[in-house]
């Protein structure tokens, strides 16, 4: 990986203290993003995905959570930083775009104003008018149409798609240099998701934006994506480029994940692959690998837990957690010819 | 994917919507209200499910999808129009005539965290049904509520617990169990899985799926994204503005689409796999 990643994430843990316990959310996430890239971080509910992101920017910070590795953005460490750095950061350097926009903004304010305010927080000279102005901007740049009398709507107002728009323009109010997408599309409509994916992949090129997309849909992934991690139980099972992941899976995981697709590009299947089960809960991981119990190609070796490894000399950077030699998962990973994962007696 | 139940009367298919339109008025006015215009949310629509068949209902927010499984439902009146089931006119039939044939018509709603009474047992949700319509009560009740989630995937020790403590899978898995409680012949299914993970997804296809062939059952399935529609249907049904603009078998209406509107959804449907995706970028 590159030496000048713009941020730099080593071995970050977080785990938060419950009555039950503590929960392990984030376990050992390891990651450098560069300028212009988009990382994208995969992995079912529960996974951590949400978690890590959050904690990049310092919303996890609570009474009970325990925050542990390092985070840098060009060599300042993040997790030391005190909330009024952290705050000053926010918005200006590292930006977030949520996933429901439905409740991202107050419903009883202008979305003008409310953008207006946050740029008018951390510049406070400007004025209200070239606030405006400058959300008017904005808008056309995420392609509001009417932009000039559009900033003067309440929420309610807009359709979810324009609402996904001007979440994003409030994120790039700052000229961040990092943008944080999590899950941006899961709540909209199919036709809207590939508008807004566009609109983040012409950003991502047009601003040389280093962005970080959190999903669940592979699906997603594969348009914009450089390099993907996949996530599980809170440790990250499988990382490498795009193309590493989609077409060399090393995790039985990721290719139940790509196995569970739906695909409009072949004929369909009978019955799609899917993933048996549920994920396991932090609270009571099963020993060994965390994936063991819903993975059909268990063996004596996975009670043990498996490093994040390297194994194909010809991908130093496509790591994976399974002990299943690499020439035995080419055969085991393929289900009627394509990759799955199923059972072999479901 | 079929499985032709025994037919019960003659040759009617299932389910036969003709002209189904439900407008919705937009009124102004202070004492007196005047309509000033209208919403023309389904706008004359015709359609046939027949028995054990899958029909997807596939269009974007707003095309009118929802308004038109509540108004074949009898959930609201519609404006004007037939809906047929097994060859009996319901549409603006009374409640009471309507009560006895829901048992044959069951839903599965979107949001399995909104669709779930928060406050009662899973087997008071499940076995509702089999109460209202004076199906079981009792010890047979609880048996019955019992084998309906072993089947669904969920445990018969599920029975005391309460919504919150599943997953969003889960739900939509006590969701299926309720809607199947009174084994329906049609079950509408509107938008069963865009609110779950993909993985999820997969695993809640497969058993409506499964179901389908075990209980002859028809579904009515509405969804956003045509890529789920096309896997689960056998005839897919294009909504746009209230309208139908195309209609035909699944494999039919994805790989030949004649309306420009269908080619539209198709093209916005990701495909994994980034070699394609970059072609399809590279020759736009």
């Amino acid at each position: 990986m590159s030496s000048a990643a713009l941020l730099s994430v080593n071995d970050l843990r977080v785990g938060f203290a419950t009555e039950e316990g503590v929960v392990q959310a984030v376990d050992g996430v390891s990651f450098d993003l560069g300028k212009g890239e988009v990382v994208a971080i995969v992995g079912e509910s529960g996974s951590g995905k949400s978690v890590t992101a959050q904690t990049l920017i310092g919303l996890t910070r609570a009474n009970n959570a325990r925050i542990e590795g390092s985070v840098k953005l060009e060599g300042e460490e993040l997790t030391e930083a005190d909330d009024a750095a952290m705050r000053r950061l926010r918005g200006e350097r590292i930006a977030m775009v949520f996933q429901d926009p439905m409740t991202s903004f107050n419903p009883v304010y202008r979305i003008g104003n409310q953008i207006v305010e946050a740029i008018r927080a951390h510049r406070p000279k400007t004025s209200k008018e070239e606030g405006r102005q400058r959300v008017v901007e904005l808008f056309e740049a995420v392609g509001i149409p009417n932009a000039e009398r559009r900033v003067d709507d309440y929420p309610h107002e807009f359709s979810g798609g324009m609402r996904q728009r001007a979440m994003i323009a409030m994120a790039l109010a700052l000229e961040p240099e990092v943008l944080i997408a999590d899950e941006p599309t899961t709540a909209l409509d199919v036709t809207i998701q590939a508008q807004i994916l566009d609109l983040l992949e012409q950003l991502n090129r047009e601003r040389n934006l280093a962005t970080i997309l959190i999903t669940h849909d592979l699906g997603v992934v594969a348009e914009v994506a450089d390099r993907v991690l996949v996530m599980y139980a809170g440790k990250v099972v499988e990382q490498g480029t795009l193309d590493e992941i989609f077409y060399d899976p090393q995790h039985p995981y990721t290719w139940g994940l790509l196995g569970s697709l739906t695909r409009i590009d072949r004929p369909r299947p009978e019955r799609l692959p899917q993933i048996a089960g549920q994920p396991p809960s932090l609270l009571d991981l099963p020993e060994g690998c965390p994936f063991r119990p819903r993975c059909p190609h268990e063996f004596s070796k996975c009670t043990q837990f498996p490093p994040l490894e390297a194994k194909l000399p010809e991908a130093p950077g496509h790591c994976d957690r399974c002990w299943l030699p690499p020439e035995e998962k080419r055969e085991k990973r393929l289900v009627g010819g394509q990759i799955g994962l199923e059972a072999p007696h479901a | 994917m079929t499985a032709v139940a025994p037919s019960t009367n003659g040759n009617a298919p299932l389910l036969e919507v003709t002209d189904l339109v439900k407008h919705f008025p937009i009124k102004r006015g202070i004492l007196i209200d005047r309509e000033v215009d209208q919403v023309r949310a389904v706008d004359g629509i015709s359609f046939k499910v027949e028995r054990g068949e899958t029909l997807g209902l596939v269009g974007e927010s707003g095309s009118g999808k929802s308004t038109a499984c509540r108004a074949v439902l009898q959930l609201i009146k519609p404006t004007s129009g037939s809906v047929r089931f097994e060859g009996q006119e319901i549409a603006g039939i009374g409640r009471r005539q309507m009560r006895p044939l829901r048992r044959q018509m069951q839903m599965i709603f979107q949001d399995p965290y909104a669709s779930l009474n928060p406050r009662k047992r899973v087997g008071q949700i499940v076995g509702d049904p089999l109460k209202r319509q004076g199906v079981a009560s009792g010890a047979d009740l609880r048996r019955q509520v019992q084998e309906l989630l072993e089947r669904v995937g969920l445990s018969s020790e599920h029975y005391n617990r309460f919504p919150h403590e599943f997953s969003g899978g889960q739900r939509q898995r006590i969701g299926i169990a309720r809607a199947l409680s009174l084994k329906p012949k049609l079950v509408i299914c509107d938008e069963p899985v865009s609110a779950l993970d993909v993985s999820i997804q997969a695993q809640i296809v497969n058993l409506l799926d499964d179901l389908q062939d075990e209980f002859g059952l028809a579904y009515l399935f509405v969804a956003h994204d045509i890529g789920v529609v096309r896997h689960i249907s056998d005839r897919i049904a294009v909504m746009n503005k209230g309208e139908i603009v195309e209609q035909g078998s699944a494999d039919q209406v994805c790989e030949s689409p004649q309306d420009e509107y269908t080619k539209k959804l198709l093209a916005a449907v990701p495909i994994p796999d980034p070699r394609e995706s970059r072609e399809r970028a590279g020759s736009q």
